[in-house]
């Protein structure tokens, strides 16, 4: 029963969304099968591809790596060289940075450092390897350059300082 | 993205021939993790197409313009904190609003705060990190999406 009260006001748009989209469809309404079609249904398609992918890798990551090697490579003890490997496990992310929140939960469990978590974070948004092309593509490789050179000493700045309050107040993740 | 999907395959294979139940059992975890986020992802993904059809291009060009000052970054900001729009939809926009005439440090501003601030997927996050340190963490990012954009602004200033 507590489950389902959690879920309460989830439930809720979720139904009353599908019942506009019925409603939607049914009378022609033009706006809401726009949201319907071009808006929802192009989360929908990026979700349903890369989430479960994501968290399928996160819990084989759970099973197969021991809390030691995670800890000797970007411990709290891993230094310089945990941060950078942080950064390239960002730099390859794909996918909207909600999609890293699940990586970096199974870090945390596995005695990640705040500091290194949110440094990782940085990391998805400075670079993603992945849509390199898009950039480039569309914006030029001057702004994408720029971007990247800028944004990173700003965002690994502020990783450090949350990643450090974090450490300090002794906060935990939340068990999903 | 699909290298992600394909690669997930192919480690899920390895895993699987290596120990059948590890894998297993690994699989029901993330399974179970992403049940569990599922109704509030749902509802987050609802909200935001319903924010997003509001928001069309024009409006953008409007508010992002040259005309709009200086408080063209902070609309970027804030546009960028309340939408989520995927890498494949978002650059192609940027491209089409450096044409109309949005500076390439505002459109730094959009990028930034896209990526790094989500203001509607707070409850996701929060799932994870709690509501205390999502909303800073998002705080954070959005005063750092500025401090870039103003960088940005100082450097196509002076080349």
């Amino acid at each position: 029963m507590k489950k389902t009260k959690k879920y309460k006001f989830d439930y809720a748009v979720i139904i009353a969304f599908a019942v506009f989209v019925i409603c939607s469809y049914a009378t022609g309404y033009a706006p809401g099968i726009k949201i319907a079609k071009d808006n929802f249904w192009g989360f929908l398609k990026e979700m349903v591809f890369i989430l479960p992918v994501m968290f399928i890798l996160v819990g084989l990551f759970d099973v197969w790596v021991p809390k030691e090697k995670v800890q000797k490579y970007i411990g709290r003890a891993s230094g310089v060289k945990g941060v950078f490997l942080v950064m390239l496990l960002g730099f390859l992310q794909a996918g909207p940075l909600y999609a890293a929140y699940p990586v970096a939960y199974i870090l945390w469990k596995k005695g990640t450092p705040a500091t290194n978590i949110f440094i990782y974070l940085s990391s998805v948004t400075i670079l993603q390897v992945p849509v390199i092309a898009f950039e480039v593509g569309f914006l030029g490789f001057k702004f994408f350059i720029l971007r990247i050179l800028l944004s990173f000493p700003v965002f690994i700045i502020l990783g450090f300082i949350l990643g450090n309050f974090f450490d300090k107040k002794g906060y935990k993740f939340k068990k999903v | 993205m699909r290298l992600i999907v394909i690669a997930a395959i192919v480690i899920t294979i390895i895993s699987f021939l290596f120990d059948k139940k590890k894998t297993l059992k690994g699989i029901k975890k993330g399974v179970m993790m992403f049940l569990k986020i599922l109704p509030v992802l749902m509802s987050v993904m609802i909200l935001v197409s319903i924010v997003l059809y509001f928001v069309s291009e024009n409006t953008l060009v409007k508010y992002l313009g040259s005309d709009a000052g200086m408080g063209a970054y902070v609309f970027a900001a804030v546009i960028g904190a309340v939408s989520i729009i995927p890498s494949f939809i978002s650059y192609p926009l940027a491209g089409v609003l450096v044409k109309t005439g949005v500076s390439y440090s505002v459109i730094s501003v959009f990028i930034n705060a896209l990526k790094m601030v989500g203001v509607l997927t707070i409850p996701i996050e929060a799932k994870f990190l709690g509501y205390k340190i999502s909303i800073l963490r998002n705080i954070f990012a959005f005063i750092g999406a500025l401090i870039v954009g103003g960088l940005m602004a100082l450097i196509y200033s002076m080349t």
